[in-house]
């Protein structure tokens, strides 16, 4: 039993570098796995994105207003048929919110079940007690959560990244701020497969094990010349853009047209959303 | 240890379902007026060049927090980056590039809520960067760009930086169960009051999260201090954004241009005409038997004021090239503005 906790530290001292990979490739494949998701057929996918995207808000919104349990969690089964009827995989759909991300909700949860006054509800050994404030405070917040979690992730694996984004026009958002969210969000790939080749190309000069004190220099150095880069890069971004003829003022070509079932659809959320609202006052 | 080990990632980004959507909407309209103010203050600076300018350094603020920062004990911690992007960019903009990193975050990757945005926003990309620059200000005062003031005022300013947001979101939790009541007394969003969310959002954070993100800022400046120094100006000059990357573009134009203007009369050394643009005559005397009947109507068409670029009036066929070549270069630039200044007509006032 000696040696494990110190194979743990060796294998964390190690991993600085890889554990970075880890992440950079996660995030990445992620995405492209959105985009894949975004191109099936599917309910969702076969509406106009600004339908979707005011009525995702509205769901949004409904489930961060509703007082009632019974509400959020019918609220909840909607965001299943919605996925179900858009082809996601169901299991990925469900694993995704309940394992990955109420992990952190969840721990700020549990200790919620025991330590809000409230009358006794379930009395547990070690004479901790679960009062019925505390279950019900706790599962609002789970249930809340995750059934937010579930819409907005509905929306990025039904929607290609441009239509989201001209989308946006639609509440108001201003050209100019669409256009650096897409540039944004396009050069994020670049910078990202840059930051996975550097650590790539360090992993595999790395022999032994480096010190902390090491490491941390190394991953400050990546830091300072990725920001480098990244000036450099928006200063050949600029000419580029400019050679192309912008002048400060991006013009986007709009090609939605909203046909009656998108009418229909978008109708049938906003009304699911004030539905309950209304519910759960 | 429970509670060191459930924040010690550093992750701050408040999901959907913590706060009230009245919170929600308050805490967006605290934002406004410093996104507002941050892209006042880049289009001052950098005009058309800002919007490839935020869009990088946004770019960036997402990656930078995936880095894993190995601290002593071997665990490891994630930085916001806030402070190093104020430290870089100044405050404001940095308030606009970390925003758009979160907007992309909540929309794309499900990390932090939506409606939440307005507050994720206020606590890393607000008051995070305004604090940490205001410090790294105070303690770098008006020492050299490479001085050691300047990195020890970048390790407290994220130090402080980050433990402030920390305070600002346990604050905003801590306000919930205050407000936000059912009938029955139970907490409808964020469950515990202000005494207990203020410690466990902010003794972590103190331990942990708020060093990784001193720690990145200083190191990160220290670095740039031995490789890029100029890098470090720019939160006081913005326009100089550009240039520390690499040369001035419209600069090096002018200059290339020049200098092509200037080496074009080596091409009266080489014999011959242009591959193509040979005359009538010319197609003769190459061998073409015949002159097609098209060309020959059509040549005549046409004549140049400044046939093979030759002024005849003064008699010297090299002198007339070169001439004519600065004419050109001249009539060109002239057509070029015309046509900026009829297209931009009316829009100066909006860009400036």
């Amino acid at each position: 039993m000696d040696s494990l906790p110190k194979l743990t530290s060796t294998r964390k001292r190690r991993n600085v570098v890889e554990r970075t990979l880890a992440d950079l490739s996660h995030t990445m494949e992620q995405s492209l796995f959105a985009e894949e998701l975004a191109r099936q057929k599917g309910l969702l996918q076969s509406l106009d994105p600004r339908v979707k995207v005011l009525g995702i808000l509205a769901l949004l919104l409904a489930v961060s207003l509703s007082r009632s349990l019974a509400v959020i969690a019918g609220l909840y089964v909607v965001a299943l048929l919605l996925a179900w009827a858009s082809s996601i995989p169901m299991g990925f759909f469900i694993k995704r919110v309940w394992l990955l991300l109420p992990f952190f909700t969840g721990m700020i949860a549990l200790p919620a079940f025991f330590i809000t006054p409230g009358p006794p509800l379930v009395q547990l050994p070690l004479g901790l007690v679960i009062t019925r404030t505390g279950a019900q405070t706790a599962l609002f917040l789970l249930l809340r959560v995750s059934t937010s979690v579930s819409l907005a992730i509905l929306l990025v694996l039904t929607t290609p990244w441009n239509g989201v984004l001209k989308a946006l026009s639609v509440l108001r958002v201003p050209d100019a701020f669409i256009l650096i969210l897409g540039m944004t969000y396009r050069y994020i790939y670049l910078l990202l497969h840059t930051t996975n080749d550097m650590f790539l190309s360090r992993q595999s000069r790395i022999i032994g094990r480096m010190s902390t004190a090491d490491e941390r220099r190394m991953i400050a150095a990546t830091a300072g010349t990725l920001l480098s880069k990244s000036l450099h890069l928006s200063s050949e971004v600029y000419l580029a853009m400019q050679s192309r003829g912008f002048r400060g003022h991006p013009r986007t070509m709009d090609t939605f047209r909203m046909r009656p079932r998108d009418w229909l659809w978008g109708g049938a959320l906003v009304l699911a959303a004030a539905l309950a609202v209304w519910l759960g006052r | 240890m429970y509670l060191a080990w459930l924040f010690s990632p550093g992750r701050m980004h408040v999901p959907d379902g913590y706060l009230s959507p009245i919170t929600s909407l308050i805490m967006l309209l605290l934002v406004l007026p410093f996104w507002y103010r941050g892209l006042q203050r880049l289009r001052q600076a950098m005009n058309a060049r800002s919007v490839p300018v935020i869009a990088l350094m946004a770019a960036f603020s997402f990656v930078i927090m995936m880095f894993n920062v190995p601290l002593p004990g071997g665990t490891t911690g994630h930085a916001v980056g806030g402070a190093l992007a104020a430290i870089i960019l100044g405050p404001e903009v940095a308030s606009v590039a970390i925003s758009i990193a979160l907007i992309i975050q909540a929309v794309f990757f499900g990390d932090g809520g939506i409606l939440a945005i307005g507050a994720n926003s206020f606590n890393m990309a607000v008051v995070l960067p305004y604090v940490s620059y205001a410090l790294y200000r105070m303690i770098a005062a008006r020492t050299p760009l490479d001085s050691r003031r300047r990195l020890a005022g970048a390790a407290l300013g994220g130090w402080v930086g980050l433990t402030m947001s920390a305070l600002f979101t346990a604050i905003e939790f801590g306000i919930q169960p205050i407000f936000f009541k059912a009938v029955d007394g139970t907490p409808l969003y964020a469950p515990y009051p202000l005494s207990v969310a203020i410690p466990v959002m902010v003794i972590p954070h103190l331990l942990v999260a708020s060093v990784v993100e001193g720690a990145v800022a200083a190191l990160v400046v220290a670095y740039l201090q031995r490789t890029n120094l100029g890098v470090l100006q720019i939160a006081e000059k913005p326009a100089l954004a550009a240039e520390a990357g690499g040369l001035n573009g419209l600069r090096a134009l002018w200059v290339g241009l020049a200098a092509l203007a200037i080496a074009a009369p080596l091409g009266l050394l080489a014999p011959g005409t242009a591959w193509g643009e040979w005359s009538s005559q010319e197609l003769a005397n190459r061998g073409l038997g015949f002159v097609p009947r098209g060309l020959a109507q059509l040549e005549s068409l046409w004549g140049a004021p400044l046939a093979r670029y030759d002024l005849p009036a003064l008699g010297n066929t090299k002198l007339g090239y070169t001439l004519s070549a600065v004419l050109g270069i001249v009539l060109i630039a002239v057509v070029a503005w015309l046509l900026t200044a009829l297209l931009t007509r009316g829009q100066s006032s909006a860009r400036n």
